[in-house]
């Protein structure tokens, strides 16, 4: 896979995570994420991803496993490690009375540079803050506090990028300029991880997507490649006259019928050898019925996200 | 180290400071000005002299002290408090900066603030009344050791506190007693023999008494002892702060 031979810029080995309530937050994730990708880790609300990701930037310690950034180890060279990371945080948390160039200078101190006011203008311009440095930050919208929290991850000109839920509760517009970000993020060769809701979202811009639901990732793939492996796909074929029931002939082929009538959908899996669509076909003719049109349509990542968590929900049950 | 963290921590919390100097300058000028009005002029005109020592000029030493103290707690338990408060500690966290830093950083802005403050009372009282700093040396290791330790204890309280009330509850139930009871305006000689006793358990008597003794020569305690116990509590503060860093506790989950 072209995957491996990539070179790991976080590696996460074994990662649990445990509190003294006794919940158990991870439970052994291990994931390597390679220089220069965009990973989407999708998973339900409470399902460890800010976890994960709190305990590779530093806000959380694993309770047991390693986790390297660039192959320095977070705790033992957390400095190296550290200077790599930028954090887009979930909630807005931003110091309201400060002005928006201040505290992008305190992130870019922060992580040890010189003050570059050239850079940081870069930066706000990118993001269409230019305008707004001198305004306090209880002075901007939402989604414009959400483009500081971006602004302050890339101060201080990081390797690696984490995006905790960057789109959630934000218009399309800022969406869309989020996704170019990232995509020029990319470009410039940063790495970049982001948790999500929205499977769209994942769709949309990742290389590869990770599963993951109560502490455990169920899965980590190429997004089209996992779309094509676990994507279930539906042949619709609408039929020139409406039929009253599914013909004897077609008994076999786990057929629904759809619009009055007027559609047979037949579910097929791509990743099996035969599909049964030219047996099927060949049937249709036998059965005299008149076909008028033929289309496929293959299952989202969220049909393939929803099937997973649910697999696993019944698998505990 | 990274001094370059050092530095943007520094500034940005005095930043905080300037932005809003009324309540952080002009209310300790002004509140000093009412304690002379009211102790100097009013009451202290009937009382005589504590030893040798005009009313008006004694009660200088405890008055910076007294605010000193307050403003050095209030400043540096704000200044941690107010970022775990609105999340934005997560930046300190997840940045390539160790205990020590943020300490230097925070304890730091703290303790220059309240330097400032006590600095600016020193030239207010100046107007007020005649004022001879025999020792200025150590007149200056004292204000700066006493806005360091309790700007270190503010940290503490800061990262223990887990909501404004609990802020405020150690400043106001255990340090300003202490303060009005250390001698800030009177000495504890004037105290009957078992409250003079009593006193000497309040660490902040040695604190006002080595400070007055650098600017009058009199003390209510030895200035060797008042040296040994602002240096023992700055220690037992940075041995507090250690393990709260070493442990994560109250601050990493």
């Amino acid at each position: 896979m072209k995957g491996s031979v990539m070179t790991a810029m976080v590696s996460i080995d074994a990662v649990g995570k445990s509190y003294a309530s006794g919940f158990e937050a991870l439970k052994g994730v291990s994931l390597d994420i390679h220089q220069g990708e965009i990973l989407a880790l999708l998973g339900p609300n409470g399902a460890g991803k800010t976890t994960l990701i709190s305990c590779i930037c530093g806000i959380s310690r694993p309770t047991r496993g390693v986790i390297t950034v660039g192959g320095h180890d977070v705790i033992d060279d957390f400095r190296a490690a550290r200077r790599l990371v930028g954090l887009v945080p979930q909630e807005i948390n931003l110091e309201p009375f400060e002005k928006v160039m201040n505290s992008v200078r305190l992130s870019r101190g922060l992580f040890g540079k010189p003050r570059n006011d050239a850079f940081l203008e870069k930066v706000l311009k990118r993001l269409s803050l230019w305008d707004k440095r001198n305004a306090r930050i209880s002075e901007l919208s939402g989604g414009m506090k959400r483009r500081v929290l971006i602004a302050k991850a890339l101060s201080h000109e990081p390797r690696v990028l984490f995006l905790d839920e960057p789109t959630a509760g934000v218009d399309v517009e800022l969406r869309r300029d989020m996704w170019d970000i990232v995509a020029q993020l990319k470009a410039d060769g940063v790495t970049i991880i982001l948790t999500t809701h929205y499977i769209e979202e994942a769709e949309a811009i990742a290389d590869r997507v990770g599963v993951i639901n109560k502490g455990e990732l169920l899965l980590v793939e190429e997004k089209a490649a996992l779309m094509n492996r676990m994507g279930r796909k539906e042949l619709r074929i609408e039929l020139s006259e409406p039929v009253a029931a599914i013909p004897e002939g077609l008994s076999d082929y786990n057929l629904r019928l759809e619009d009055d009538g007027l559609t047979l959908v037949y579910p097929y899996d791509v990743r099996k050898e035969r599909t049964g669509i030219t047996r099927l076909i060949s049937d249709f003719g036998a059965a005299g019925l008149l076909l008028r049109d033929i289309s496929t349509r293959q299952n989202s990542l969220e049909d393939i996200f929803v099937g997973l968590v649910k697999e696993q929900d019944g698998d505990a049950a | 180290m990274n001094w370059q963290a050092v530095y943007a921590m520094y500034s940005f919390e005095m930043a905080r400071f300037f932005r809003t100097i009324t309540q952080s300058f002009v209310s300790p000028v002004i509140s000093t000005s009412l304690y002379f009005v009211v102790f100097g002029s009013a009451i202290g005109s009937r009382i005589q002299e504590v030893d040798g020592v005009s009313y008006g000029a004694f009660i200088v030493p405890g008055l910076i002290m007294l605010t000193v103290m307050t403003q050095a707690l209030s400043n540096a338990s704000f200044g941690i408090y107010f970022p775990k408060f609105i999340g934005t500690i997560y930046e300190l966290l997840s940045a390539p900066v160790n205990f020590i830093e943020i300490v230097i950083g925070y304890v730091g802005a703290a303790a220059t603030k309240s330097m400032f403050i006590g600095l600016v009372i020193l030239g207010t009282s100046a107007l007020f009344v005649d004022l001879k700093i025999q020792a200025p040396l150590a007149m200056l290791a004292f204000l700066v050791l006493t806005c360091l330790s309790f700007s270190l204890m503010g940290f503490i309280i800061g990262i223990w506190a887990g909501n404004f009330e609990q802020l405020q509850l150690v400043p106001l139930l255990v340090v300003t007693p202490l303060v009005f009871l250390g001698g800030s305006f009177y000495s504890i000689s004037m105290l009957p023999p078992f409250w003079q006793t009593v006193t000497l358990f309040n660490p902040v008597v040695y604190l006002i008494s080595g400070f007055r003794w650098s600017f009058f020569g009199i003390a209510d305690v030895p200035i060797g002892i008042s040296l040994l116990a602002i240096s023992a509590f700055t220690v037992i503060c940075i041995g507090i702060i250690w393990w709260i860093f070493k442990t994560g506790w109250r601050i990493r989950s």
